[in-house]
């Protein structure tokens, strides 16, 4: 069964650090009260604009090999491939913020309104991730209360465009999960659209299940540390 | 400190009040549009664009001198067009079919008209003809092209492709850039140039315009 779900942009309000961040300032560095306050403006912008949604549904591991398969495409050997067999329970899941926020954030740069335009674009964006992270932990609760998985599960979200799931691995999820009443569509360029949307699949299970070397060939050229720092919140087990 | 040095200071610290009244004040008593653009308006965006690849300063600070330029050269407009004071280039920008990230190519174009250029933007999901044919219209040196999915960057090789088979990769120089992007890939796709950030964007253009 599809599970949709609405959640209050208020709750998905991130942290300044993480917003700066994304803005290249780097954490802990002190900015000016314009900034501060530029940031505050964008924040409260977000709540009136942004109308998040998600979808979440269970597949399993025979189904998920397909969906992953996706067009041939992904790399030869992946983190993904190894860890979910391993993985007591799987699902899909795909969250927007909706359409109205990036076409806030496209009239603030027509209009020149442009550092109020760009803070809340860096909102938005941190706020998706927080957004899946929200609906992902709620079906996990759930299952939880349901006695459906162990207590001490532990749950991790996997993205087509990441760790060498190719991006053309979107056309079999959308498929599968067909999140068009959360008003999501999927371009031929694999695009979700509206923009400020996730994708994925949830691998719940034991904490050592999503441990990996960073070892694989296209982990030399990522600059990304989010496994990293997850496996380590994990303590790998 | 005179109009134009106190006119540069406002741009660099976005204050776009003090950039308004500034710059009416120059018109009054500079003469040359040309003088209070160069000298004023651009010279603030030169020193902004330093203590950005510096690290000095941050993307908001950069945005809030950016529209603080803009308020001044709003007010400049007309007196530029009557004294037919030409930009340093017209640059096309957009991103490629098939993209809707458009925060980065909207951070280059607004670099490159604080430097200067003449910038129109296309806006996101262009398609390789609509950019050759902007490029015509506007009698454009460049196209900056702009992409953030490895999907949507074969789209690039087709505009420059384009640009070659309608002849005029002499006159028309491409520029590539975006987070999948590289100076490998904008050489194998035959691009004139790759920008790795907008920054960088700005003094590649001016190269290919012989304006460095
Ligand atoms: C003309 O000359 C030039 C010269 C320079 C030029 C230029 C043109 N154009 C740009 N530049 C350059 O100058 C600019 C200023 O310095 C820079 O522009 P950028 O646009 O790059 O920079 C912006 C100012 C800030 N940068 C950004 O906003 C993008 C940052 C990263 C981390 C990113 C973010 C934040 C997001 N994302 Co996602 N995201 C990533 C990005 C990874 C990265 N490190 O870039 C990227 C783009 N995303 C990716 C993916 C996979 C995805 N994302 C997704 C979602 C998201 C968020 C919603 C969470 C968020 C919003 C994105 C947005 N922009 O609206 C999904 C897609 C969304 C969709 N609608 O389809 C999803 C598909 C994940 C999923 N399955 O859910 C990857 C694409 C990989 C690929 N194979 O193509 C990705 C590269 C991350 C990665 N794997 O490393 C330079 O690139």
């Amino acid at each position: 069964m599809n599970d949709t779900s609405t959640v209050a942009a208020a709750e998905l309000i991130p942290s300044r650090g993480a917003v700066l961040e994304l803005q290249g300032i780097p954490r802990g560095h002190v900015v000016p009260r314009e900034i501060e306050s530029l940031c505050d403006q964008a924040m409260a912008l977000f709540v009136q604009t942004a109308e998040p949604a998600g979808i979440i549904k269970r597949v399993s591991a025979a189904e998920f090999a397909t969906i992953y398969a996706g067009e041939g495409r992904n790399e030869p050997q992946t983190p993904v491939a190894e860890i979910f067999p391993r993985a007591d329970r799987l699902a899909l899941i795909a969250v927007t913020l909706g359409p109205s926020i990036s076409r806030e954030i496209s009239e603030r740069f027509q209009s020149d309104d442009l550092a109020l335009a760009c803070m809340l674009d860096a909102v938005a964006s941190v706020a998706a991730d927080h957004l899946a992270e929200t609906v992902q932990q709620r079906h996990v609760d759930r299952r939880r209360e349901l006695k459906e998985i162990d207590q001490e599960a532990r749950a991790l979200r996997y993205s087509p465009g990441y760790c060498g799931w190719h991006l053309s691995g979107q056309r079999a999820l959308f498929g599968f999960l067909d999140p068009e009443p959360i008003g999501l569509s999927l371009r031929d360029s694999f695009l979700m659209d509206p923009l400020k949307s996730v994708s994925g699949v949830v691998l719940i299970g034991a904490g050592w299940i999503h441990a990996f070397d960073n070892a694989y060939p296209f982990c030399t050229d990522c600059h990304a540390r989010g496994c990293r720092e997850r496996m380590d919140v994990l303590g790998q087990g | 400190m005179d109009t134009l040095s106190d006119l540069a200071d406002g741009v660099v610290n976005g204050d776009e009040s003090k950039v308004s009244a500034l710059t009416a004040q120059a018109i009054d008593t500079e003469g040359s549009a040309k003088r209070i653009l160069d000298d004023g308006l651009i010279r603030g965006m030169t020193i902004v664009g330093e203590r950005f690849k510096a690290h000095e300063i941050f993307l908001p600070d950069v945005l809030m001198a950016a529209k603080a330029m803009y308020v001044g050269l709003g007010l400049l407009r007309p007196l530029l067009i009557e004294e037919n004071v030409d930009s340093l280039a017209k640059v096309v920008v957009g991103s490629v079919q098939g993209d809707l990230h458009d925060i980065g190519k909207n951070l280059v174009g607004i670099m490159l008209k604080g430097a200067g250029f003449e910038v129109i933007d296309l806006g996101n999901d262009v398609s390789p003809s609509r950019f050759v044919e902007a490029a015509k219209e506007h009698d454009a040196s460049v196209i900056g092209l702009s992409a953030l999915l490895t999907t949507t960057m074969p789209v690039m090789k087709s505009v420059v492709d384009e640009v070659r088979s309608q002849g005029l990769g002499d006159r028309v120089k491409t520029i590539v850039g975006g987070a999948p992007v590289s100076e490998d890939f904008a050489r194998k796709i035959g691009a004139d140039a790759y920008g790795f950030d907008a920054a960088n964007a700005v003094d590649k253009v001016k190269t290919l315009v012989g304006k460095n």
